[in-house]
């Protein structure tokens, strides 16, 4: 199979798609021309499939995810570039007013996904390190994935292409270019609404999702070591959550540690850790813990976000004290 | 003193009513009826929420009837319509019966919502061509640019058609929805309903100049201002501006100077328009000076309006009927249709 980075294999789906169906196109800011994004995620793809498919728009994020409503809502598959994840606030009303309540409303569908690239530990500071997942979380009518991997990747943003429904995906841009993997070639295709185990133990489980699994499986190794074995849960689709995954392993362990990234207070991490109180409750053997950034802005100074963000380190140290309980 | 800021209509220069005409004396007729029914549904709808046989708020268009139903008739069957709340005559035109109105209105599984979307809001129904509005109106304008690009990527000669108040000519998407229209040479018309106040806020209150289509027209596209109360002049701009769109021309703006004849929404009492204000634009009423013009034409007889009048009476009178029998939605299906 072939080896891309999780960079690669997201421009390997966006034309995969392309491809595949013609009412596929990509819009944004940069996304066209000879640039091809300020990631270069859609380089190349103008000049294979012409302006149109690849539309430069100008900075008007509310206006041009409005716009991928009115393209959806007449059938096309937009593919939305913000360029940071961060700008998505920009575009919040038509996103979570318009086109979440489209079809709840009249019956019309919006098949459109957003690409926004997250989260942080690259030094980018408030505006080009967050992960505003939670707000899509907590709104109808939207579904949310956070690929891990490169495969995932791939799979994920293609499920969310054919999708009828407004996908919001959110890559990791700190895995872009620094994490390599193998992603089968032509159709490939994960399901959004399914978790997976990527790695299987006895004496705890830690629940994540995005660029935190990269984290969570090099702490496991650190545990391992240590003679604790850690089960990964990946969730991969935060929104349907797949909670029966998490709950089959949180019965077999016994106990829960929650990682993301992004701010940990009312964060996905705190659905989760809800829902295991409600429904393991009786298989639970300690508290759930959770790790997540902290309640302050993303800082840009590297002792300041390390402080922030959970790592590897901060995820071992947390598993060790719960299976210690 | 006139309270009329429209004053002398220092814009017709600029902006001078297009040529006509391919009215016929049919198309006369079917402006009027349209307007009688729409404003009949209007005048029956205040009333019955005044007697408390109304559901939560709703909002009148009173006034707005050239503007409404002419965007309806102006458009062709295969294009596509965002009105907004008073816009009624549009969904009429369209093809949305009375009924499904007033069951919308009442909450009622037999409303194009399913009594999941409040009063006039959320009245979609593709088949006919209409979207159903949020209440944050401006967000109607990007949306139908993504139509109308939509149609534009395909090869489609359709159109894409919107409105907003003049209270969303202030926001953020309408700048940069006309920005992104006339960049793209979009196939949109958008109608801008100037009823002179947002909610209790005056024009005088929300810009420094009233020039509205001189604005739009600084983005680069076609825009104009027309009498909204006069269903011709609204019908044949409108019309212009269609057919502009579908032939490949860009996009319009069309201005519709209009006065808004009762509260922002039912409960509102409206103290705070000035009483001269209504009673200058009161004989402008366009049910009243389009009647009258029929008639001074001699497009009509009295005889065949009153038969209009009486149709659209007898037309409301059933709909609200079948309206108040209508079932309530299962509350068993409230999860439903919240992901396709």
């Amino acid at each position: 199979m072939k080896q891309l980075t999780y960079l690669e294999a997201i421009s390997d789906a966006i034309c995969h798609e392309m491809e595949r169906d013609p009412d596929v196109l990509v819009l944004g800011e940069d996304v066209g021309g000879e640039f091809g994004g300020a990631f270069k995620v859609t380089k190349g793809l103008a000049k294979r499939f012409g302006d149109q498919r690849v539309l430069n728009t100008p900075l008007a994020e509310q206006s041009f995810i409005g716009m991928a409503n009115g393209m959806a809502l007449m059938g096309l598959r937009p593919i939305v570039e913000v360029q940071f994840a961060d700008f998505i606030s920009t575009g919040f009303d038509s996103i979570v007013q318009s086109a979440a309540t489209i079809h709840y409303r009249f019956g019309g569908k919006i098949p459109w996904v957003i690409r926004a690239p997250s989260d942080g530990g690259i030094r980018s500071g408030p505006f080009h390190s967050q992960n505003p997942e939670a707000w899509f979380v907590h709104t109808p009518g939207l579904k949310v994935v956070a690929p891990s991997n490169p495969a995932d990747a791939k799979g994920l943003l293609c499920s969310a292409v054919r999708d009828p429904n407004p996908v919001i995906y959110f890559e990791a841009k700190p895995l872009y270019r620094s994490l390599r993997g193998p992603v089968p070639a032509g159709e490939h295709l994960v399901p959004i609404g399914k978790a997976r185990v990527v790695r299987e133990g006895v004496h705890l489980t830690v629940v994540t999702y995005g660029a935190q699994v990269p984290q969570s499986l090099q702490a496991a190794e650190t545990l391992s070591a240590q003679g604790i074995e850690a089960e990964v849960v990946d969730l991969r689709t935060l929104k349907p959550l797949d909670f029966d995954t998490v709950a089959r392993s949180v019965a077999r362990t016994s106990r829960v540690l929650v990682v993301h990234s992004a701010n940990r207070l009312v964060g996905v991490g705190a659905e989760v850790t809800a829902r295991v109180a409600e429904e393991c409750f009786e298989w639970l053997d300690a508290p759930v813990t959770r790790l997540g950034g902290l309640d302050t802005p993303v800082p840009f100074s590297p002792p300041l976000e390390d402080a922030y963000r959970p790592n590897a380190r901060k995820i071992a140290k947390a598993a060790a004290t719960l299976v210690a309980y | 003193m006139s309270h009329d800021i429209f004053g002398e209509q220092i814009r017709q220069a600029l902006f001078a009513t297009p040529e006509d005409s391919t009215l016929t004396n049919r198309l006369r007729l079917d402006l009027y009826r349209w307007m009688c029914l729409t404003r009949t549904l209007d005048d029956t709808m205040v009333a019955m929420w005044k007697q408390g046989r109304g559901l939560g708020g709703t909002f009148s268009g009173r006034g707005h009837e050239a503007i409404s139903v002419s965007m309806g008739m102006a458009l062709g069957p295969d294009d596509v319509i965002a009105p907004m709340h008073r816009d009624v005559g549009a969904y009429l035109v369209r093809g949305m019966t009375p009924a499904r109105v007033f069951g919308n209105l009442l909450g009622r599984e037999t409303g194009p919502s399913r009594g999941r979307d409040a009063n006039l809001h959320g009245m979609g129904d593709l088949s006919l061509g209409i979207v159903g509005y949020v209440s944050h109106i401006p967000q109607q304008l990007p949306l139908s640019l993504g139509m109308a690009m939509a149609f534009k990527y395909r090869g489609e000669p359709r159109v894409a058609l919107t409105v907003c108040g003049d209270g969303g000519t202030t926001t953020g998407p309408y700048h940069e929805s006309l920005n992104m229209a006339a960049l793209y040479q979009a196939p949109l018309v958008l109608i801008v309903e100037n009823n002179q106040y947002a909610y209790s806020t005056p024009l005088r209150q929300q810009m420094a100049t009233f020039a509205i289509a001189e604005r739009a027209a600084g983005y680069g596209l076609s825009a104009r201002s027309e009498d909204g109360n006069d269903a011709e002049a609204m019908y044949r701009a409108i019309k212009k501006a269609v057919e502009q769109a579908r032939a490949g021309g860009g996009p319009t703006v069309i201005e519709a100077r209009t006065m808004r004849m009762l509260g922002h929404a039912i409960h509102d009492g409206a103290e705070y328009v000035p009483r001269e204000l209504l009673e200058e634009w009161e004989p402008r009423d366009p049910l009243v000076i389009y009647r009258r013009r029929l008639l001074e034409e001699k497009r009509a007889e009295t005889s065949q309006l009153e038969e209009i009048e009486a149709w659209a009476q007898e037309e409301i009178e059933q709909a609200v009927a079948e309206a108040e029998a209508a079932p309530f939605p299962d509350p068993d299906t409230v999860t439903e249709r919240v992901y396709a």
